[in-house]
């Protein structure tokens, strides 16, 4: 343990950081005993309003709602990525009447809300006769808002390739094109493929905006399920700790894959999270 | 546009809420990951598992999923609160997360001969921190800062789903008496946008004056 704030800790370090350890410990499990204790008092332990959980049929309908939650994001994963990428090589374009608009979208989207982009495909676009079915209700929305975190990604990926790659390509004759499509891009999305792997992470939660459009995925399953059989705590324990594994599963990956990058993905990494 | 003029004090009401949930549970956010921030970097195991658990946690679940949980479960196991209230809090401790992750990258980011100088010239842990660790830390971490405030604004859209009045309900709920979407929405949208390049300035100009070339 050697970092900026701490040195190797001598006797007294070690005796004081024994005593926190203690002190830590104990808060940590008065706090769980506090919510044990909570939980006991109001009636949400016995064993009648968990047992539903023990049983196949619900996690049959809560798995269901979890595939559907799947099939929206990769879905808008999809579509949000090959948006981005769209509009973070119009953002590196020589021409500024191709680099003009694609800034304009990336910086007005990334300020408004998904819920209200869901609202305005929910209810606007009905009234100018463009009524989708509810999967894409959900899916626009969620394309619409997450292409500009992509791009900007993707953007961050692009200007991270050292100028020279591309000094390279033209030397030798390729295209503005060629060059982009056969030196940067393959090694941009090398180094943001966690970057991307994260962010899908962040459009996965997104997803649980169903619960306000009635599409069936997890979380909406999970009001449905509350409301048939009354067990709301319970319930949305549930739903949680699934949400909790599948993310913390992609999240893991996330990290491998940057593990494996070769070196300069922590500037890009700060990079990204400026941009 | 007139119906925009015509419905201006519910939204103008709606705004105000939004800019309530925002300022509040930014800043409890704040203090908060302060907190999960010195439990990641301090030296103590327990606490450091205590931060990241903290961390993942958070990090993982949807905000909505926090929400609703908190909105309707919370009063089965005996804790009753406000609408308002509850969102504020559901958001701090979501985004604290965040501000706590951001935060430890500054820290992170002071070059470890710093410290060691530091440590050196005889300061204390406490100066150590106070004069050399955290300024350098706070500078590198405006920008990012400045746009988990503007998430937060965004994020602040979901209290609606929870029965607050904020911004977006309230143009929803034009919206259903009205039936005139487009302006209300993207008057709507614009306001949100405001709030972010006003927050979004006001970090550019910090950052400049702040910044730190290494």
């Amino acid at each position: 343990m050697s970092t900026v704030l701490f040195d190797e800790p001598g006797p007294k370090a070690r005796r004081r950081i024994r005593a926190a350890t203690a002190l830590g410990t104990l808060a940590a499990v008065a706090l769980v005993a506090l919510a044990v204790r909570q939980f006991a008092a109001n009636g949400q332990l016995d064993a009648a309003r968990w047992q539903p959980y023990a049983t196949w049929p619900m996690w049959r309908y809560l798995l269901d709602g979890l595939w559907s939650t799947f099939l929206a994001a990769v879905v808008s994963a999809a579509l949000s990525m090959a948006f981005g990428l769209a509009l973070a090589l119009g953002r590196v374009s020589p021409r500024a009447w191709v680099r003009g608009p694609a800034a304009a979208y990336v910086e007005v989207v990334r300020t408004i809300p998904a819920l209200l982009l869901v609202y305005v495909v929910l209810f606007a676009l009905p009234r100018y006769g463009l009524d989708l079915p509810l999967f894409w209700k959900l899916v626009v929305p969620l394309t619409v808002s997450n292409a500009a975190a992509y791009a900007e990604i993707f953007r961050a990926g692009i200007n991270s390739i050292e100028r020279g790659q591309t000094e390279a390509g033209l030397a030798v004759g390729l295209t503005r094109l060629q060059t982009m499509r056969l030196i940067v891009l393959p090694q941009a999305a090398r180094r943001v493929l966690p970057s991307l792997v994260s962010q899908s992470v962040g459009l996965l939660k997104d997803t649980s905006l169903g619960f306000i459009v009635s599409y069936g995925e997890l979380l909406y399953s999970g009001k449905v399920l509350a409301a048939y059989n009354g067990l709301l705590i319970q319930t949305y324990l549930v739903v949680a700790l699934i949400y909790l594994v599948v993310n913390a599963s992609l999240s893991k990956l996330a990290r491998t894959l940057e593990a494996r990058q070769p070196t300069s993905s922590v500037t890009l990494r700060r990079r990204i999270a400026r941009a | 546009m007139g119906v925009l003029l015509e419905h201006l004090p519910e939204l103008w009401q709606g705004l105000i809420v939004t800019f309530q949930l925002t300022a509040a549970s930014f800043a409890g956010a704040a203090v908060l990951g302060v907190l999960v921030c010195a439990l990641r970097v301090s030296p103590v195991g327990v606490l450091r598992a205590l931060g990241t658990a903290y961390v993942e946690t958070l990090q993982n679940l949807p905000l909505l999923v926090l929400l609703v949980l908190a909105f309707f479960g919370l009063p089965e196991i005996g804790i009753k609160a406000e609408p308002l209230v509850t969102a504020i809090v559901v958001i701090a401790v979501y985004e604290a997360a965040y501000i706590g992750e951001a935060l430890r990258s500054g820290v992170n980011s002071v070059s470890k001969g710093q410290g060691e100088a530091a440590r050196a010239i005889g300061l204390t842990f406490g100066q150590s921190l106070r004069h050399v660790v955290l300024p350098q830390a706070l500078r590198t971490v405006v920008q990012p800062i400045g746009n988990i405030f503007i998430a937060t604004t965004m994020n602040t859209a979901l209290a609606g789903a929870i029965s607050v009045v904020d911004l977006t309900a309230s143009a929803q709920r034009v919206n259903l008496v009205e039936a005139q979407p487009i302006p209300i929405f993207v008057g709507a949208g614009v306001a949100y946008g405001l709030i972010a390049a006003a927050a979004g300035f006001v970090t550019g100009r910090l950052e400049r004056r702040l910044v730190i070339l290494r």
